[in-house]
Formats: C-alpha cells, structure tokens, sequence
C-alpha cells in the first residue's frame, strides 16, 4: 500500500492548493500551492515519510515524459504564429541565452563563498 | 468466421485513448533510445524528438490534437502531482537552500527582468504585434502560470502556453552550451538557471542530467519565478505604457 499512501498525500495537497488557487482566485496554479504545502507539511514532520518518497521520486524520474503530451499542442500554435514567425525565433533564441547567461553569472558570482562542485550527475 | 476489414478497425483504434498513450509512451522510448545513441547531446533532448516524433505521427494518420490528447491526458495529468512532490527534493536540500538564499533572491529577480526585459525590446524593435507581444512576454514562466498573465496583459493564452513550450525546448538546448562557455559547474546554479529560463523543462533536464541537487534548485527557481513574474510582469507592462 505505500504508493497509495504517497499519491494520497500528493494529490491531497494538489487537491487543497486547487482549493486555495480557486477560492482566493490566487494568479498561481493549485499543484504550486501545493508544493508550498506539503514542504511546509514536510517541515512540521521533520522527515519524509518512505511511502511518499517512493511515490514523489518515481514521478520526478519520468517528469520529462509529461511534459510530452502538453508539447505536441504547439502543432495547434503553429498557424497563429506565422505572421511573427522569425521574430519569435529570435527572440526565442537570443532573450533565453541571455536570461540563461545573466541568471548563472549573477549566482555564481553572488555565492562565490561556499562553490560546492561535488555533486557530480 | 467474420474478419472486420483493416480500415474499420483503424477507425475504432485512432479514437481510441489506447492508442494515444501507447504512442506516446513508445516515442518517448524511442526519443531516449536515439538521444542515447547520438551520446546524449542536448541539441535532441528525448522531450524534444518525443515531441517531433508524436507530432510526425499525428500528421501522417490524420488524428487531430483533440483526439490524441484524450488519450494523452491521463500522462499530462501526473504534472500536478509530479509539481507537488518538488517538495521532496526541496525540503532534502533545505539548508543548502537557507544558505543560499541570498544568490537565490538576486538571481530571481535579475534573470525575471532579464527574460522580460529583452523579450520586450526585441519585440518592439522587430515590430512584433501587440497581442502577440503580450502572449510572448511572459514566456519563461511554467504554462499555468503564463497562461494566466497572457490573459491579463491582453495576449492569447493558447498562443503563450505554445510560446512557452518552445522557450523550454530552446533553453534545454542552449543551457549546456552556455554553462560551458561562461564556465559555470556548481550543479545548484545551473539547475537554477534551467527552472529560471526553461520551467518545468529545465527542471525536468535537471533531475535527468544535473542530479537531484540541481533539479531541486530548478524546482525552487520554477516556482519562484512563476510566483514573482505574476506579480511584476503586469507592472513592467503598465510602467512601458504597453
């Protein structure tokens, strides 16, 4: 029964956050809420339960296999776009290499005290 | 004995969600399978070719997006709860995190104003429609979220959810190539920068490529960005006269 019980737990806190998003007619989507939740939950507990780390990990190893079905949508986008088409590609190109640039220069540089390199993937 | 004829039973199968979620599932191998075999370049990301390979697919038998998605949802339905278990690593890393948070904060909002910042003086010198315009600016934030500011700023929420699926592709691709040139190795920072630029992309690059750290440092930047560029982007725009 571990997996029941973790999936329980996560769709527990998507399910209030959905709750919060909705009711509060918050700008940030229910599953967000519900990450600050269950960390906040988690905090509370001092230690994450075994079940729910069963179930969580195993989602975040494929996280990028559910992204794929959302992807495939930009077949639906493609007309809308064609006007602007070679705009969009530059700036999809050059304002995503600078954000990527700007972003890692400005944290490298600002935690420059404690580098920690050790975690190798 | 009766044989239903190849043609009737393609009928039932294409709108069937079977076949969908079979499909996408076997692309996603596939994807892996060559993304593998070219050494594992961040050019073809698997969520990259899995997206080409479905869509290649879909336009040869003639199954609209409508008809693959009902089958397909039941994947992109374990989105919610996959964003709720981010929580995990975060909390496993939360001293790491508290440490940080300097860098953090000063990364965040410099990398938001950064991504609006160029997109929008890009946009204006190349002559980008304002509508469009609209549902571009919010583009490196996770696609609930930038659905939602696109409506706001007057954009189309459709157009920017696809806007954003590319932006991710894109910053998949140039991340590691960047990473390089400015020689940036701490897998925290480069997770970071990934969830910034890239999402829930990026993130997911994190975790597969970076390690756990990084992907919990994505995480963290995907929500933080999502939260702050809610808050900010209506206020740029308003600032800009746009």
């Amino acid at each position: 029964m571990p997996l029941i019980f973790g999936m329980s737990v996560l769709l527990g806190c998507q399910f209030v956050g959905e709750l919060l998003a909705r009711g509060l007619a918050l700008p940030v989507p229910g599953p967000v809420i519900g990450m600050v939740i269950l960390l906040l939950g988690l905090l509370v507990n001092g230690r994450v339960p075994d079940s729910l780390r069963q179930s969580g990990e195993g989602l975040l190893r494929y996280l990028t296999l559910l992204f794929v079905p959302a992807g495939v949508g930009i077949m639906v986008h493609v007309g809308l776009i064609r006007g602007d088409l070679w705009s969009l590609v530059v700036i999809l190109f050059v304002s995503t290499g600078m954000t990527l640039g700007v972003t890692a220069k400005v944290m490298a540089w600002m935690n420059r005290g404690n580098v920690d390199t050790r975690e190798r993937p | 004995m009766n044989v239903v004829r190849l043609d009737q039973l393609w009928v039932y199968l294409s709108g069937n969600p079977l076949l969908s979620l079979l499909a996408t599932l076997i692309a996603f191998l596939v994807a892996v399978r060559i993304n593998r075999g070219l050494g594992g370049t961040p050019l073809l990301h698997p969520v990259i070719l899995s997206i080409a390979l479905l869509i290649a697919f879909l336009l040869m038998t003639g199954i609209d997006y409508a008809t693959y998605f009902e089958g397909a949802q039941f994947i992109h339905f374990l989105l919610g709860p996959a964003t709720v278990a981010l929580a995990i690593p975060l909390y496993d890393h939360r001293q790491r995190v508290a440490r940080m948070i300097l860098p953090i904060l000063a990364a965040c909002l410099t990398g938001i104003f950064t991504a609006v910042g160029t997109t929008l003086a890009l946009g204006w010198v190349l002559g980008v429609e304002h509508e469009v315009l609209m549902s571009v600016a919010p583009r490196s934030v996770t696609s609930p979220i930038a659905m939602g500011i696109a409506e706001q700023l007057g954009g189309i929420p459709a157009l920017a959810a696809g806007l954003v699926l590319l932006t991710g592709s894109v910053g998949c691709a140039l991340g590691p190539f960047i990473f390089r040139i400015l020689k940036v190795q701490d897998p925290t920072v480069k997770g970071f920068t990934m969830g910034l630029a890239a999402h829930g992309f990026g993130t997911a690059y994190s975790f597969s490529s970076l390690g756990a750290a990084a992907g919990a440092f994505a995480g963290l930047s995907m929500g933080l960005t999502g939260l702050l560029t809610a808050f900010l982007l209506p206020l740029i725009t308003h600032l800009l006269g746009l």
